[in-house]
């Protein structure tokens, strides 16, 4: 097999799940082990890991909710790694953004160091990478383990998360391609849709429902409208606001015709032929 | 004897040393009507907070089983104000989201890890806590299993969350749901409520003291069975 350079000479790398891999996602952790395991590439649990936040607080003046991300990479380094996937779009922004303060913001560090004085000092080193990343540099390995072609035409949808700000993007971060090489690679056609980089409303699910409705029934319709006969994610909450309120974008919107939406690890499954 | 400096709550008292705190502020003529209990580290209801001189750390402790140090201020912490969910025990059922349902504060933790430095068990506090928010109940269980309810943790937490309640209710959803039931344990319930000892039961009621102790003292130790 080819090396990875993403993954230098291992072919395991630690692993951040984040609760909602746990709890709302387990298919997306389930698919996500399964898959990589297929291409030679272990996603190692790291033994101890806390809530990262779940949003990068835009606070600079508090520091405390940098602590959760921060002691995260302090365990991954703490068990060798110097490289961390997470699949949820949220974890990894909030742990990457967290790490480029780590390096750097002196200051910032100087007090969390500090504060978390049963801790050793930390300084960024390790790098905090999304699967689709690895993917990336791994798309003839991809398209070697297809079994069971995909054939549906797909609209990867991407969010904000993985794109912004801009240096933590994990690919060109106004018209990104990974998802869509990857589901070419699986044998489905990817549709372009401009509107696969649009917020899917995010927590406002909780408190302003209706903004999600609005999303979703923009987004939706913008991939069917294109051509999509499916949606592909990265992110447990873009899954659940694209998913899991279609009937109530139906009440509010009659004309509004819904979509199947999986994980880009699920697609991943299926065409590999492996069971859930 | 050689006597140490300490202070409660500021006033300076002067005590032998190696007395545990408790017997400490007994000597400088304190008495405990709460904050006390066991006297062994088992109770929990003698939390106590110090600082020592010189030092910005802030310790908390048991004070039956803290020996004083020359130079400490100490106050005693004989209740946590915390309050309790309400729960049937036999109504709930237990998935990811039943702690978190009952206690939501435990979402505002910000991985600080101050409880688990309060707690004078040494339990990794944040841990189960942390176990807790993404609904591993087994392992909120297991990691809290040595909690004796003292309350530094919850008194420490900058998120409010009462920690030892949520422990709890880990634990008892554990043994009622997740636990492997004890075979023997329930062969044995049987046989009691079947009348199989009530004739033995009735013998002993009617012995004397003395018999009865010679009866304990002559029983049979039964080996543990593997469950
Ligand atoms: S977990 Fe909290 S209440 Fe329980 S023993 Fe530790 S500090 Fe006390
Ligand atoms: S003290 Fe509170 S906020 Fe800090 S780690 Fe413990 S539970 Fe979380
Ligand atoms: S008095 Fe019971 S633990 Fe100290």
């Amino acid at each position: 097999m080819q090396p990875v350079n993403i993954l230098g000479d291992k072919m395991e790398i630690a692993y951040y799940p984040g609760c909602t891999l746990k709890t709302n996602a387990k298919e997306f952790e389930e698919t996500a082990i399964k898959v990589f395991e297929k291409l030679g590439v272990r996603l190692k649990e790291i033994n101890k890991w806390y809530c990262c936040g779940t949003v990068y607080s835009l606070a600079t003046d508090n520091l405390m909710y940098r602590l959760a991300a921060i002691r995260n990479l302090i365990r991954a380094k703490e068990e060798g790694y110097d490289k961390l996937v997470t699949l949820c779009s949220i974890c990894y922004n909030t742990l990457k953004q967290t790490n480029l303060m780590a390096k750097e913001d002196e200051d910032a560090m100087y007090k969390i160091n500090s504060f978390m004085d049963e801790e050793p000092d930390y300084d960024g080193s390790v790098e905090v990478l999304h699967p689709l990343q690895i993917l990336n540099e791994m798309m003839d390995e991809v398209k070697a383990k297809v079994k069971k072609p995909l054939d549906k035409k797909y609209a990867a949808y991407y969010g904000c998360l993985l794109l912004r700000p801009k240096e933590v993007a994990i690919d060109e971060y106004e018209n990104p391609s990974v998802m869509e090489r990857l589901i070419e690679a699986l044998g489905g056609s990817a549709v372009d849709f401009p509107l696969k980089n649009e917020c899917c409303g995010s927590y406002n699910v909780a408190c302003n429902k209706e903004a999600v409705i609005d999303a979703n029934y923009r987004i939706i319709t913008n991939a069917r409208k294109n051509g999509a006969e499916a949606i592909v994610t990265s992110c447990p909450l873009c899954h659940f606001n694209l998913k899991e309120i279609q009937k109530e974008v139906k009440k509010a919107y009659p004309d509004f015709v819904g979509l199947p939406v999986y994980y880009f690890t699920e697609i991943m499954a299926m065409a590999f032929g492996v069971k859930k | 004897m050689k006597m140490v400096r300490i202070y409660i709550m500021g006033k300076e008292y002067r005590v032998p040393e190696g007395l545990t705190i408790m017997k400490a502020m007994e000597y400088a003529g304190y008495r405990y009507i709460r904050g006390s209990g066991c006297r062994a580290g088992f109770c929990g209801a003698c939390a106590t907070v110090y600082r020592k001189e010189g030092e910005y750390k802030l310790h908390a402790d048991l004070a039956c089983q803290t020996t004083v140090e020359d130079g400490m201020y100490l106050v005693q912490l004989p209740f946590t104000p915390a309050n309790k969910a309400i729960y049937d025990l036999e109504k709930i059922r237990v998935d990811d989201k039943t702690l978190v349902n009952f206690y939501p504060e435990i979402a505002r933790c910000v991985s600080c890890n101050t409880c688990t430095k309060a707690c004078p068990q040494e339990l990794d506090v944040m841990d189960y806590i942390q176990a807790s928010l993404r609904g591993d109940v087994a392992k909120a269980a297991e990691l809290s299993f040595d909690c004796i309810q003292c309350g530094l943790c919850a008194m420490r937490c900058p998120a409010e969350i009462a920690h030892y309640h949520v422990a709890q209710l880990a634990r008892r959803l554990y043994g009622k749901y997740i636990a492997p039931r004890a075979k023997h344990l329930e062969k044995r319930v049987k046989e009691i409520e079947e009348g199989k000892f009530d004739k033995d039961m009735k013998k002993m009621m009617k012995m004397s003291i003395e018999e009865l102790r010679k009866l304990y003292n002559a029983r049979d130790i039964e080996p543990e069975e593997e469950v």
